[in-house]
């Protein structure tokens, strides 16, 4: 082990970009988020409370002594947080029949739908959120399909709906629940499977009992990937949303823009890190404690 | 991406720079905003080589600057943050020995309320932000606010707004009839609450939308003169209005900056787009107006009587400067927004 100790040294490159890179900034958020508004833009160096203040509390304009919940932060925080969370559900149950299908196919045949996966990486995703946004359009393909056959008399107005945002996001984000799921299939104990036939397991009994445990990691793992940046997705929801919601990154960047405090915008960005830690704290902790039983 | 793509830019023409005797001058400006043919003939002319670089918003371009060693000589700001430029220290007074030109820009530009006898800056681009509407639904004035704030039922559920707070703010309160900053309770107070009652009208907050609007997505919007004018060449039901109550009027600026490496050959390029027939290059290409008297006659043929470009005159007296409100109002603003967008 001693001998070994000098190992620690290779390490120093990658542990000062760490710091240098992540932390660094980081601090100076954190920093800014106790400091009072510049002219203009950026901070004056005076101390102060008031950003996390107004992050958590707003004076009424009209009657200054009236401090009250601030509400409308609370939404908009609650209103990303829920929509990643339905995100990473929908990419969940599409991700895992897709997943499924692509790791019972024979060896050779898998690589080719692997790579279809990925296709869509190739194109930007602001490119992608206009093509969905042309097939829904109310003169886009879908609309004027139906109509040309004569399903509809009218379009259905689906853009600027939360179905929509829901559509696209599910789109964007599926292939990061669908490979990390292929991975922990692929190296799935097959024989279980049909073990589990043998006792007279029902086809549920099997899924629920056998399969599924065997899957956990790639769900854990695709959900994280899912449902970070998922958080802070805002192309997506503006777009094909209408923006007449803002999303936390609109919050935020409205802090750093127009609003011209940045103060308040690094303690929401703060907040916001806190948030999506704790989640995933709270979540390796519950859904991930099962394995750590089994395996101690 | 745009930002390394203009930096890329900005390495290969800065070696290729050195290389000429007359120098460089390096423009930092709003994207897509620079017609190419400028900086050509002007090279052409003078020999100095041109580097561009990209901002996408004024706030951008002052943190960018205010930090120091950006290497630029030229900026483009909006006629809000002109008096922060100047007050900071960050822009420098023309030098008019070089520039001689300045005869040419239009009266009613120089002496505005930004940079008064027009000391540090000249103007690039001018527009005005308005109302939009198709009238083949709605066949009334369209010089009406009121058309996105309290809708007619032929317009509900059919409008979009430009997700920008402070066209926005100022638009509703010039309707309420308050000045621009007012720290009046009372027009604040009508200015959240109509606001919050004609949201649900609203079908949509997005920016870039002119063949949302040609293709019959929105009916009406607010929305800016030059996209407007895009959007009519494209379906000519679409009319263009300018709000009774008030409308902002926007200039974008160009100055030298104090610490510019090539101050005189930044002097020179001033000067040089100072001339109609360079000015009308930045109309044709942005699609809006410059400020230079003559150069309409250069312009394409269909900006140049086009009713979103030439304010009428019935209406020129109800446009006004934006202003960029003292912190404290600012902050009722962005907390007005945040509620409308919550």
């Amino acid at each position: 082990m001693r001998g070994h100790g000098w190992k620690w040294l290779l390490c120093t490159p990658a542990l000062i970009v760490l710091l240098l890179a992540a932390s660094g900034p980081l601090l100076i958020v954190a920093v800014y988020s106790f400091l009072s508004p510049g002219n203009m833009g950026g901070v004056s160096w005076e101390f102060t409370l008031d950003a996390w203040f107004r992050v958590f509390f707003r004076r009424d304009i009209f009657e200054p002594d009236l401090v009250e919940w601030n509400t409308a932060h609370l939404q908009v925080f609650w209103r990303s947080i829920w929509l990643s969370l339905q995100t990473t559900f929908i990419c969940a149950f599409l991700g895992f029949p897709t997943a499924w299908f692509i790791a019972t196919r024979p060896r050779h045949t898998r690589t080719i739908w692997l790579f279809l996966i990925t296709i869509p990486f190739w194109t930007n995703l602001l490119i992608r959120t206009f093509a969905i946004q042309e097939m829904i359009r109310n003169n886009g393909t879908i609309n004027a399909v139906l109509m040309w056959t004569g399903v509809i008399d009218s379009p259905i107005q689906m853009m600027f709906t939360e179905f929509a945002v829901l559509l696209g996001m599910a789109y964007v984000f599926l292939p990061l629940m669908v490979l990390p799921l292929y991975a922990a299939m692929e190296k799935m104990d097959f024989s279980l499977v049909e073990a589990g036939y043998d006792l007279y397991a029902s086809r549920l009994n099997v899924l629920w009992h056998v399969i599924l445990p065997q899957v956990k990691p790639g769900f854990i793992a695709g959900s994280i990937l899912v449902f970070i940046p998922a958080i802070g997705a805002y192309v997506t929801p503006r777009i094909l949303g209408g923006g007449r919601t803002m999303m936390l990154g609109n919050l935020i960047a409205l802090q750093f823009g127009q609003g011209r405090n940045w103060p308040l915008g690094a303690a929401l960005a703060l907040l916001m890190l806190v948030v999506v830690v704790g989640a995933l704290i709270f979540y390796l902790r519950v859904v991930g404690r099962n394995d750590e039983v089994r395996r101690g | 991406m745009k930002m390394i793509a203009g930096w890329a830019s900005v390495a290969l023409l800065g070696t290729t720079a050195l290389a000429s005797a007359e120098g460089v001058v390096n423009l930092y400006n709003w994207g897509n905003y620079t017609h190419p043919e400028i900086l050509e003939r002007f090279t052409a002319e003078t020999g100095i080589e041109v580097t561009l670089t990209d901002f996408d918003s004024n706030d951008t371009a002052l943190a960018r600057i205010r930090q120091g060693g950006h290497g630029f000589d030229i900026v483009v700001p909006s006629d809000t943050y002109i008096d922060t430029w100047v007050s900071e220290g960050l822009i420098q007074p023309l030098d008019r020995e070089i520039v001689t030109n300045m005869g040419n820009i239009e009266p009613q530009w120089v002496d505005v309320p930004f940079d008064p006898g027009r000391e540090y800056t000249v103007p690039w681009a001018w527009g005005t932000t308005g109302v939009i509407v198709d009238t083949s639904v709605y066949s009334g004035d369209p010089n009406n606010f009121e058309l996105i704030i309290d809708p007619p039922a032929e317009l509900q559920g059919r409008i979009n707004v430009i997700p920008e707070m402070s066209d926005v703010m100022a638009m509703t309160i010039y309707y309420h009839g308050g000045e621009r900053c007012t720290t009046d309770r009372d027009v604040l107070r009508a200015v959240r609450d109509s606001l919050m009652s004609a949201k649900p009208h609203w079908l949509a907050l997005d920016y870039g939308a002119v063949d949302s609007y040609a293709a019959g997505d929105f009916a009406a919007g607010i929305y800016w003169n030059g996209a407007s004018m895009r959007v009519r060449l494209q379906n000519d039901n679409f009319a263009y209005g300018y709000p009774a109550t008030g409308y902002p009027i926007w200039m974008d600026n160009a100055a030298v900056l104090a610490d510019a490496p090539n101050p005189e050959n930044a002097m020179k390029f001033i000067n040089f787009v100072l001339q109609p027939e360079i000015a009308a290059l930045i109309s044709n290409f942005a699609r809006y107006s410059n400020g230079i008297t003559g150069s309409e006659e250069f312009m394409d043929e269909e900006m140049r009587d086009a009713p979103e470009i030439n304010v009428p005159a019935e209406q020129a007296e109800a446009g006004r400067w934006g202003q960029s409100c003292p912190q404290e109002v600012n902050d009722i603003h962005t907390q007005i927004w945040t509620e409308l967008m919550q």
